[in-house]
């Protein structure tokens, strides 16, 4: 069982590299394959979560301990976030084995190479092989937005390479001045080194760090960085779509995790470094991606714009650092992923019975039959991702607006997040009653009701909707992540004290 | 040395972002591999310039640091296959819509 933390990472990893050796004619065992590796992760991830509340795990790869070797670092927040993934991932893979997969090849080994570089970006406790996997979930992202291959997505996706490589470039030379700064890119070490700076190194280190967010601000989709993601995002096939829903949280956990452990509260002038331009760029986000929603043309933009305006709640909550502010923020964070998951696929089943000429356009289509259960899932999608009660929007939004400290910063915030969310409210009625109740009749359905794709987004629906059952014990565990996160002693000790003794190898 | 060595990141750094900014997509993967040079040879640099020293503590006074060395390969191989990559996709762009401008006008500039 010491072996757990790594696997997260083996299982796609070999499943991938198993999937691209399979002949292109075992479409029914590479799909099984595909599928049982995912759906192994939810259960792996539960035990994860239930390990991490008990203690921190650090698992040395290759036995070298820290700072000399590279770490995994398992604690409530990773934890937590490899299961949200792992539930996203579940009910993408399912969606697409409906037929999306066969639209271009190799999308279930790229699909597995997704997930390694997510999980891995979120276990691992070095910020060079953060670096690494960045590019394994980038380079995994850039060949399946391109998967369908249309003439749209070749073009959303060369601007989609392009920003991204540059943006690796920045990510490199931050990583590069850390390094010839303090020595070593070990999190937890740096976390030390940055707390024992000299007052020479202490401004360099701090443009370091600064441009270090922004490249994970540009990954979060942060104003004014979040340009590429509309149509990127709008442009991708459904389930691509909804797994991407989970790469911008990638890029905010990112910033999360250098603002609140390497420059943490010991970290002298450099503390919570992010911090200031963060809020002020957090509410822009909000602001934009309100915007935007009022002014897409279709479905899939909306969503995008959602998933802006998502982004920069997340990181208002982030820029608020309090506790009750970190909390609140991953609830909002779980729902939000599940949600424009829930999302993307609800709108890839639309456009697929509409047809390809208007496909998920915000114009009256052809009369559709049965919409009743569509119908209903997008309500209650709505109605979560705007905040009204009863659904998880309203709760992640109630707990952050009660976070807020007394102040500028309440009206602000109340501001931005209420006023954010009557553009998306009547965005989507307007949407919602173009889709489903305007037709034209002399236009003909594509295609008819399809059951196993409506259940895929049913199983995202139903876990936001448990994610407000459960609420209680859900925030009592994330209150205890965030206290994790704001008391960082504890984590850096136990890194650093490498891997404790009976796992075997030579010390 | 180290005078030389900036100036030459400099050179390299300004030159790709200028290259970057060129609306056309050619003169942009050119421009992203010159930053990739300088953005390795920056990385390279982060262990401190010096010749003839061994990368082993005890063994001389002044040692070298490995380390950037192993940092600069990951960064060239994940580079190299992301221009080559970006290479094809401009070229598939310029199939799909027949001319090779970066953004949606439809004329060349």
């Amino acid at each position: 069982m010491t072996h757990l933390p790594i696997l997260p990472l083996l299982i796609p990893l070999f499943a991938g590299a198993l999937l691209t050796m399979l002949p292109p004619k075992a479409l029914a065992l590479r799909r099984s394959v595909s599928l049982v590796a995912v759906l192994l992760q939810i259960p792996l991830a539960a035990l994860l979560i239930v390990r991490a509340g008990a203690e921190l795990s650090v698992y040395a790869l290759g036995n070298w301990p820290a700072p000399f070797g590279i770490v995994l670092v398992v604690d409530r927040l990773a934890a937590i976030l490899l299961f949200t993934t792992a539930i996203l991932a579940s009910a993408a893979l399912l969606y697409a084995l409906r037929g999306d997969d066969e639209q271009g090849r190799g999308f279930h080994a790229l699909f597995q190479f997704q997930l390694l570089g997510v999980n891995g970006a979120f276990l691992t406790g070095d910020l060079f092989n953060l670096f690494v996997f960045f590019e394994i979930l980038l380079i995994a992202s850039y060949a399946l937005l391109l998967h369908g291959r249309t003439a749209e997505r070749i073009r959303a996706g060369l601007h989609y390479v392009l920003i991204n490589i540059v943006g690796s470039s920045l990510f490199l030379i931050s990583l590069g001045a850390l390094y010839a700064l303090c020595g070593t890119l070990n999190m937890a070490d740096l976390a030390r080194r940055v707390a024992g700076l000299s007052a020479a190194n202490a401004p360099l280190v701090a443009a370091a760090g600064s441009l270090l967010m922004v490249v994970f601000g540009l990954k979060a989709a942060a104003f004014p960085l979040y340009f590429w993601l509309p149509r990127a995002y709008s442009s991708a096939a459904a389930p691509v779509a909804a797994v991407f829903a989970v790469l911008t949280k990638v890029g905010l956990y990112a910033i999360l995790r250098v603002n609140l452990l390497i420059f943490g509260r010991e970290a002298g002038d450099l503390a919570y470094l992010a911090n200031d331009w963060l809020w002020a760029a957090a509410l822009l986000t909000i602001a934009a991606g309100a915007i935007g929603v009022l002014a897409a043309d279709t479905l899939g933009r909306l969503i995008a714009y959602l998933v802006v305006v998502s982004a920069g709640t997340i990181a208002a909550g982030v820029a608020l650092g309090s506790r009750e502010a970190i909390t609140a923020t991953l609830y909002y964070l779980i729902h939000s992923t599940w949600i424009a998951g829930a999302f993307f696929l609800l709108s890839g089943e639309l456009a697929r019975r509409r047809g390809d000429n208007i496909a998920d356009r915000l114009v009256p289509g052809p009369p559709l039959l049965r919409l009743l259960l569509p119908g209903g899932l997008f309500l209650a999608a709505a109605v979560s991702v705007a905040g009204l009660p009863p659904l998880s929007g309203f709760l992640g939004k109630l707990l952050l607006l009660s976070s807020a400290p007394a102040g500028a910063e309440t009206f602000w915030l109340y501001g931005a997040v209420l006023g954010g969310g009557l553009p998306v409210l009547i965005a989507l009625g307007r949407a919602g009653s173009t889709l489903l109740w305007r037709c034209d009749a002399a236009l003909a359905p594509a295609a008819g009701p399809d059951a196993a794709r409506m259940a895929a987004v049913m199983i995202l629906l139903i876990a936001g909707a448990l994610l407000v059952v459960f609420a209680e014990p859900v925030c009592v565990y994330l209150d205890a992540a965030s206290g994790q996160l704001l008391n960082p002693e504890d984590t850096i000790s136990r890194v650093l004290s490498g891997p404790p003794a009976g796992i075997g190898g030579p010390r | 040395m180290e005078l030389l060595y900036a100036i030459l990141l400099g050179v390299l750094t300004s030159c790709g972002i200028y290259l970057i900014l060129r609306a056309r997509t050619f003169p942009v993967v050119v421009g992203l591999t010159l930053l990739s040079y300088a953005v390795n040879l920056f990385l390279f640099a982060a262990g401190r310039l010096a010749t003839g020293a061994p990368p082993v503590i005890g063994r001389a006074a002044v040692y070298a640091d490995p380390l950037p060395q192993a940092l600069v390969l990951t960064a060239i191989v994940i580079g190299f296959a992301l221009t080559a990559f970006a290479l094809i996709l401009a070229l598939r762009a310029l199939g799909v819509s027949g001319h090779d401008a970066v953004d949606d006008r439809k004329e060349n500039p």
